[in-house]
């Protein structure tokens, strides 16, 4: 291992490598010049954005994309706070990321100096944990800490801000062997006794409802997850973060819960007499009102997070560990007492899926469909059938989200990125970016609204100029959709500023930055457009005018029980 | 409602404003707080009195023990526990009246640190209850001003600390 003196930037880059950084998303400036001169003829790939923001949220999309850690960087003031918005996303999904920022030069700090900003205090609350750099001979071990601190446990992202002359001081990159956080927790194993417990309950059970989450994506636990479903035969929902975790083709798989879930979830988490919450932390979005939520249920909770336990439910078995971790012992602990439980509760059990098919069928998601304009839902189902269950879809927030949450199938996880917790708009297409770097050979489809596209134009030109085949797809209502939606049902159908009345030609705005691009508005064309657009090799945009005035359904008003759906616009329906 | 949380912390920039931001950032407001380093010099103690929804205390225990610089939090609130703060007292109070205050002093285990023309300053340590008193009976002898300390606790069952032992670097991991 070389100890030759190098620069601090030197040394960053020998951590990254280390850390097994391929290609990274960053805009450069002032005070990372020195980095970026090191960078100048280093492997490491740096990808330059348009805009710090999509830094973060690229990086976000290539850690969602793979599992592995994400990494952006910015300059000092105006470039780390751009990078706020990121980091809170990938705080609330759980994702790991590392930020590195510049800082103004050490004997500058706090001398409200060009370009400075507080960026160790303003990113405190939205980083799971973040390092300021003192000296370049403890830049080592803050590096490799800040990594190993962002994939570990509950994933979440880390910043470590790097001051100018860190970056210019001569030092030594002595390996770092081992990492040692003396107050810094995690939980991985489960504990058996719990594990037993659960198993028991299981077996117990007459109505039992599997509820899995962004964690079993996280803990790469889908096998794990299918297996114990199959073992316990039980119905199971995925939630936004989850989706794909259990395939949607799975015999066994509902759908989505939730606000905009189906009937069939809500009124299955609502049914059940145990509720099997794996990597999830009943999110409000997931529960509605938390008095009535799934109110016949026990409940087991596995959570990497101990915070999370009985944070909004009260729990009756606990399990603090990796999802895959206890999933695994769990699996073991049903294969070895399944035949003691043969045929136990056997009638119930047939009866509760008999129930469960039965919503199914009564309010299915279908796509609804028009000879004269374009559904939403109608657009879903095609991007439904040219991803095939394959391609990453990746989606800002919003109506569009939830129609494809509702009607595009994942067959596998990390397939649909999307901005869950933050529900951060202008996040699709540079998470796109991100995916696209991470899994080169995949069809990445950046799913848009209108309005989220436009927070994220700027970066068509970092798509055009990477050449990255990434096909946008803009669902384009006209509206800030959702908000309409609310606006109507809510506030007397008074819509207020949420008129995007003006939009680019897609084929032009595609084509001055050297790409194809079209508008579709007819119904029979959709088709055919979204083919052309899957089979050209370079990067498409594909501006779909669809109705204007279609809302999201189901949905469950905000404080409502989820049982307590809106199945469509015009009355609710009676809950048995 | 109060509660009293201790702290174990590593002494490290910024570790005392990951504390007092979680709290922050949940509209809590802290009592008091105190803080400085054990015979550890790497690791500080810090005791927090705040005003926490009951519903909330296990959580935000919870939140606390999640932050990477913190190696221990215990709330104290309901378990048994040894309390005191210090307290320090000027009064002002003409030559003649001294006599008096001294007395009181005494009998509340407090003792004079300064004494000046203006008046006297005078030390006291004990739990909230006791000194409000003290602070009480020295209202009536003249115009006081006063500096306290914020509780300081400490548990009565010696909970074992558990620290986390040293993980191998990725690349290790890799290695082996």
């Amino acid at each position: 291992m070389s100890t030759n003196l190098m620069s601090g930037a030197k040394i960053l880059l020998e951590c990254m490598v280390k850390e097994g950084v391929e290609c990274f998303f960053g805009y450069p400036g002032g005070v990372t010049l020195p980095f970026y001169d090191a960078l100048y003829d280093h492997h490491i790939r740096h990808v330059l954005v348009r805009h710090e923001e999509n830094a973060a949220f690229a990086a976000e999309g290539y850690a969602r994309a793979t599992g592995k850690v994400g990494v952006c960087c910015a300059t000092s003031g105006p470039g780390a706070t751009n990078l706020v918005t990121g980091l809170v996303d990938s705080m609330m999904d759980s994702i790991p990321i590392v930020a590195l920022t510049g800082q103004v030069h050490s004997s500058l700090i706090g001398s409200d100096a060009f370009q400075e900003a507080d960026t160790f205090g303003i990113t405190r609350s939205c980083t799971k944990h973040n390092f300021m750099v003192k000296n370049v001979a403890e830049l080592p071990q803050i590096v490799h800490e800040a990594f190993y601190i962002a994939a570990s446990g509950r994933p979440g992202p880390v910043l470590v801000d790097i001051p100018k002359d860190v970056f210019m001081a001569q030092g030594h990159y002595t390996p770092v062997t081992s990492i040692h956080l003396p107050g810094y927790k995690v939980f991985t194993e489960g504990h058996a006794g719990q594990v037993k417990r659960a198993a028991q309950m299981i077996w117990n059970a007459e109505r039992p409802f599997i509820y899995a989450g962004g964690g079993v994506v996280a803990a790469n636990a889908a096998a794990e997850l299918r297996e114990f479903t199959e073992l316990i035969d039980a119905p199971a929902v995925c939630t936004l973060m989850g989706l794909g975790a259990l395939p949607a083709e799975h015999p066994n798989f509902v759908s989505m819960p939730g606000m905009h879930g189906s009937y069939a979830a809500n009124m299955g988490m609502s049914g059940a007499d145990l509720l099997i919450a794996l990597g999830v932390r009943f999110d409000d979005r997931v529960t509605g009102r938390l008095a009535a939520f799934a109110p016949h249920a026990k409940i087991i909770h596995v959570d990497i997070d101990p915070a999370e336990i009985g944070k909004n439910r009260v729990v009756d078995v606990p399990i603090v560990g990796d999802v895959k971790r206890v999933l695994e012992k769990l699996n073991k602990a049903l294969a070895e007492t399944k035949p003691a439980h043969a045929g136990r509760n056997a009638a119930p059990r047939r009866a509760w899926w008999g129930q469960i098919r039965a919503w199914k069928e009564q309010f299915p998601l279908v796509p609804s469909t028009s000879d004269t304009e374009i559904k939403p839902q109608h657009l879903m189902a095609e991007i439904d059938r040219v991803s095939g269950g394959k391609a990453i879809v990746t989606s800002d927030v919003g109506q569009h989200q939830m129609w494809a949450a509702q009607l595009v199938r994942f067959s596998a996880p990390r397939l649909w990125i999307n901005s869950g917790g933050l529900g951060a708009m202008g996040f699709g297409l540079p998470a796109a970016i991100g995916a696209q770097f991470a899994q080169p050979e995949k069809l990445v489809i950046s799913l848009v609204g209108d309005g989220g596209f436009q927070m994220s134009i700027p970066e068509l030109a970092t798509i055009a100029s990477y050449g990255l085949p990434i096909k946008i797809i803009v669902m384009n209502n006209g509206y800030l959709g959702m908000v309409r939606q609310w606006q109507e049902l809510f506030y007397n159908n008074r819509l207020s500023s949420v008129t995007l009345d003006s939009f680019p030609d897609a084929e032009k705005l595609a084509g001055a930055y050297g790409f194809k691009g079209r508008t579709v508005e007819k119904p029979h064309e959709l088709a055919r457009a979204l083919d052309e657009a899957i089979r050209e090799p370079g990067p498409y945009l594909l501006n779909v005018k669809v109705s204007p005035f279609e809302n999201v359904y189901p949905m469950v008003p905000a404080g409502g029980a989820i049982n307590e759906m809106v199945m469509g616009p015009p009355q609710p329906v009676p809950v048995p | 409602m109060l509660q009293v949380i201790s702290l174990l912390l590593e002494n490290k920039p910024g570790a005392l404003l990951r504390v007092t931001g979680l709290l922050g950032s949940r509209g809590y407001n802290i009592e008091s707080l105190t803080v400085a380093r054990t015979l550890d010099p790497e690791l500080s103690r810090m005791t927090i009195v705040v005003d926490v929804d009951s519903k909330l205390c296990a959580q935000v225990i919870k939140q606390m023990n999640k932050l990477v610089n913190v190696l221990q939090a215990t709330d104290l609130t309901e378990t048994p526990s040894v309390r005191r703060e210090l307290l320090l007292l000027r009064v002002r109070v003409a030559p003649e009246g001294r006599t008096q205050v001294l007395k009181e002093a005494e009998i509340f285990g407090a003792r004079v640190v300064d004494s000046s023309p203006e008046g006297l300053v005078i030390e006291a340590t004990g739990d909230a209850e006791k000194l409000e008193e003290f602070l009480e009976t020295m209202r009536s002898y003249g115009e006081t001003e006063v500096s306290r300390s914020g509780a300081v606790a400490m548990s009565l069952a010696g909970k074992k600390l558990k620290l986390q032992p040293p993980v191998p670097t990725r690349v290790e991991m890799v290695r082996m």
